[in-house]
């Protein structure tokens, strides 16, 4: 199954069982979805509750929010990560905060899920990543997606949650191919151990977590070193219970994602790290995130932003020798 | 409009202003803090709106005491509310701006002008899946109607026909910016006639604000889609509280304070319901101790909890 099936059936399933819930956003319906993710529920459930709406992001969230409130269980898709940022004050002034403001009588169960990142060549603004933006404001529940199996469990979980969630995908992973577990139960906000390994704690999510499973061999044939790599999954709340145990038996820690490196997401893991696990880190922890640019349209310039397979091996293994590891 | 009906709606009115000034009183004392924007002088847009309205949700903006009140929240919650106090209806977390009452149909109370707009289209897009045609009511000024929020939200109840009546409360001023200054014309309806039918009324006058919201709320019943009422009003306050109101001149304030819609009402109370002057009084002598009661019980309730910080951040623990 491709990870864009998968995420399909999540919520063709939920939608079958439960009228409440309706899917709005552009193309979503008719045109069956600008990455096909939404294919063939129009034709299922029909307008109603597969909803086109125009091109005006700011209402599809803020609409998904007043829908909520009227009783249905709305996933509000946005084309694009950059088009999120249209629809940035029904986020952050509405979706995370009528809960807590209404001392728990407004409930909002609603997903907002869009892709991110740098695809190929889509320019400044078509490219860039924002979930260190959404992880810092509390009362959004933050999910980010890199495999098929967990594509399908945790948007499914979303949906059915009555807390409102953010559910970031990335442009590149929609053809990726994989297996679902329809048996398993898995817990979205649990980090997966992508791999074991007992020398180098790498971390990451999305895309990134591919790139680095990439370099991996190179790393671990040039430093004589294991790696374990973590791919975070929920970003808000974290895992910091699987963080800790592989710390704790690697001691040290390297942190590798595709947003800008100033104020990006990995902040959080490393100042974490160094808060709670400072005596257990034998080096200073390394992150790798996309350079202080936006996004040019150049290929090669494009893949000289972000961190790549090749960069991230030559980076870590730098970094292992420079400090003994 | 029976006698009864007017009855209520002059007791709310009274009821409403006396609460205000309570308010204001208890800002002036430091009980109350942060954004205090009162409703005094428009009280028959907030009270005959509400009334007219009585089936259906109800999205306001933040000067929504008055509103809240009418819609059935009790006094004493509101004004603990205020006080920020555990018994307030929002805990003491949301404040004079964000009242909330989902029992009652009404959801606030919110302090991003115009944001609650599209919340009540995705809430009129609901009722109208869910079969419900009642419909919803969105209170918003004038000041929320140069926004995008509110374009969007035109266009969008209009192409689904949805059961959503937009009322704007058009006093004339964005804080201290005068529409005309960031608008091109002063009827605020004329940015929604394209899209649907619209009405205007003097939001002064509480019988005519009743009868047009009836009306409107009759042609959303009936499934004709969004209706816009834009009702013209003048607040006798600045914005809020900390606003000294140094951008009305003395004979702006002196025209607005001679449309007094209590004033104006109790004649008509006299005239064509025939209440004497005492028995109009008593709604006063009522009023005020309704007040005094609810500020009493906010003085005397507790604060919230310290662990109330962390509480109703989400339903579910991850």
């Amino acid at each position: 199954m491709l990870y864009r099936e998968a995420l399909n059936k999540a919520l063709d399933e939920v939608m079958q069982n439960d009228e409440s819930m309706v899917v709005l956003g552009e193309d979503v319906g008719l045109y069956g979805g600008s990455f096909r993710v939404t294919e063939g529920l129009v034709e299922k459930y029909g307008e109603k509750r597969v909803i086109d709406t125009p091109i005006a992001e700011l209402s599809i969230v803020g609409n998904a929010v007043g829908m909520a409130i009227g009783g249905l269980r709305p996933v509000a898709e946005i084309m694009t990560g950059n088009f999120l940022l249209l629809a940035f004050d029904q986020i952050i002034n509405h979706m995370s905060k009528l809960r807590y403001m209404s001392n728990g009588k407004v409930t909002l169960p609603m997903v907002v899920r869009f892709p991110q990142g740098v695809s190929k060549q889509l320019a400044a603004q078509h490219s860039e990543s924002y979930e260190q933006m959404l992880c810092a404001v509390p009362g959004l529940k933050v999910l980010s997606v890199n495999n098929v199996n967990y594509a399908y469990h945790a948007l499914k979980h979303a949906v059915l949650s009555d807390d409102p969630f953010i559910f970031i995908e990335h442009e590149l992973l929609y053809n990726k191919k994989g297996e679902v577990n329809f048996d398993e139960d898995l817990d979205p906000f649990k980090a997966i151990i992508v791999k074991e390994g007992k020398d180098i704690t790498i971390v990451s999510y999305l895309k990134m977590v591919d790139d680095v499973m990439l370099a991996v061999p190179e790393i671990e044939k040039a430093l004589g070193q294991s790696c374990e790599v973590i791919d975070l999954c929920s970003l808000n709340p974290v895992d910091y219970e699987t963080l800790s145990k592989s710390i704790e038996k690697t001691s040290r820690l390297v942190m590798v994602e595709e947003n800008h490196k100033t104020g990006g997401y990995g902040n959080q893991i490393v100042s974490w790290a160094v808060e709670e696990m400072f005596y257990t880190l034998d080096a200073p922890p390394l992150r790798l995130a996309g350079e202080d640019v936006p996004i040019p349209y150049n290929r090669s310039l494009e893949l000289s932003s972000i961190p790549t397979p090749d960069s991230i091996a030559r980076d870590i293994i730098a970094w292992g020798q420079q400090n003994n590891v | 409009m029976n006698k009864l009906l007017a009855e209520e709606m002059y007791s709310l009115m009274v009821l409403g202003r006396a609460f205000e000034y309570a308010a204001k009183e208890n800002y002036m004392n430091g009980n109350v803090s942060g954004f205090l924007h009162l409703d005094i002088g428009q009280e028959a847009l907030s009270v005959g709106a509400v009334k007219a309205f009585e089936k259906g949700d109800i999205f306001s903006g933040y000067r929504e005491h008055i509103i809240a009140i009418s819609r059935g929240l009790q006094p004493k919650a509101v004004m603990a509310e205020l006080f920020g106090k555990s018994t307030g209806v929002s805990g003491g977390k949301g404040g004079s701006m964000h009242l909330f009452e989902p029992s009652r149909f009404f959801y606030g109370g919110d302090a991003i002008v115009g944001g609650q707009i599209p919340n009540a289209v995705g809430c009129a897009y609901a009722r109208a899946l869910q079969g419900k045609e009642d419909g919803v009511m969105v209170i918003f000024g004038d000041g929320a109607t140069n926004g995008g929020a509110f374009f969007e939200s035109l266009n969008i109840a209009a192409t689904h026909k949805l059961p959503l009546l937009f009322l704007c409360e058009n006093n004339q001023y964005a804080i201290g910016t005068k529409i005309t200054r960031a608008a091109p014309f002063k009827e605020q309806a004329k940015k929604a006639e394209p899209y649907m039918l619209t009405y205007s009324v003097d939001g002064m006058d509480v019988e005519a604000v009743y009868k047009v919201i009836r009306e409107a709320q009759i042609q959303i019943q009936e499934g004709h889609g969004p209706v816009f009422v834009e009702a013209f009003t003048c607040r006798f306050e600045g914005h809020s509280v900390s606003d000294a109101n140094s951008y009305r001149s003395a004979q702006e304030m002196q025209h607005c304070k001679a449309k007094d819609p209590i004033k104006h009402f109790q004649q008509v109370l006299r005239d064509s319901y025939l209440l004497n002057d005492d028995e109009i009084a008593a709604f006063q002598t009522k009023a005020q101790s309704v007040v005094e009661e609810a500020v009493t019980f906010a003085i005397e309730s507790d604060e919230p909890d310290s662990k109330a910080l962390y509480e109703h951040v989400f339903c579910e623990e991850a």
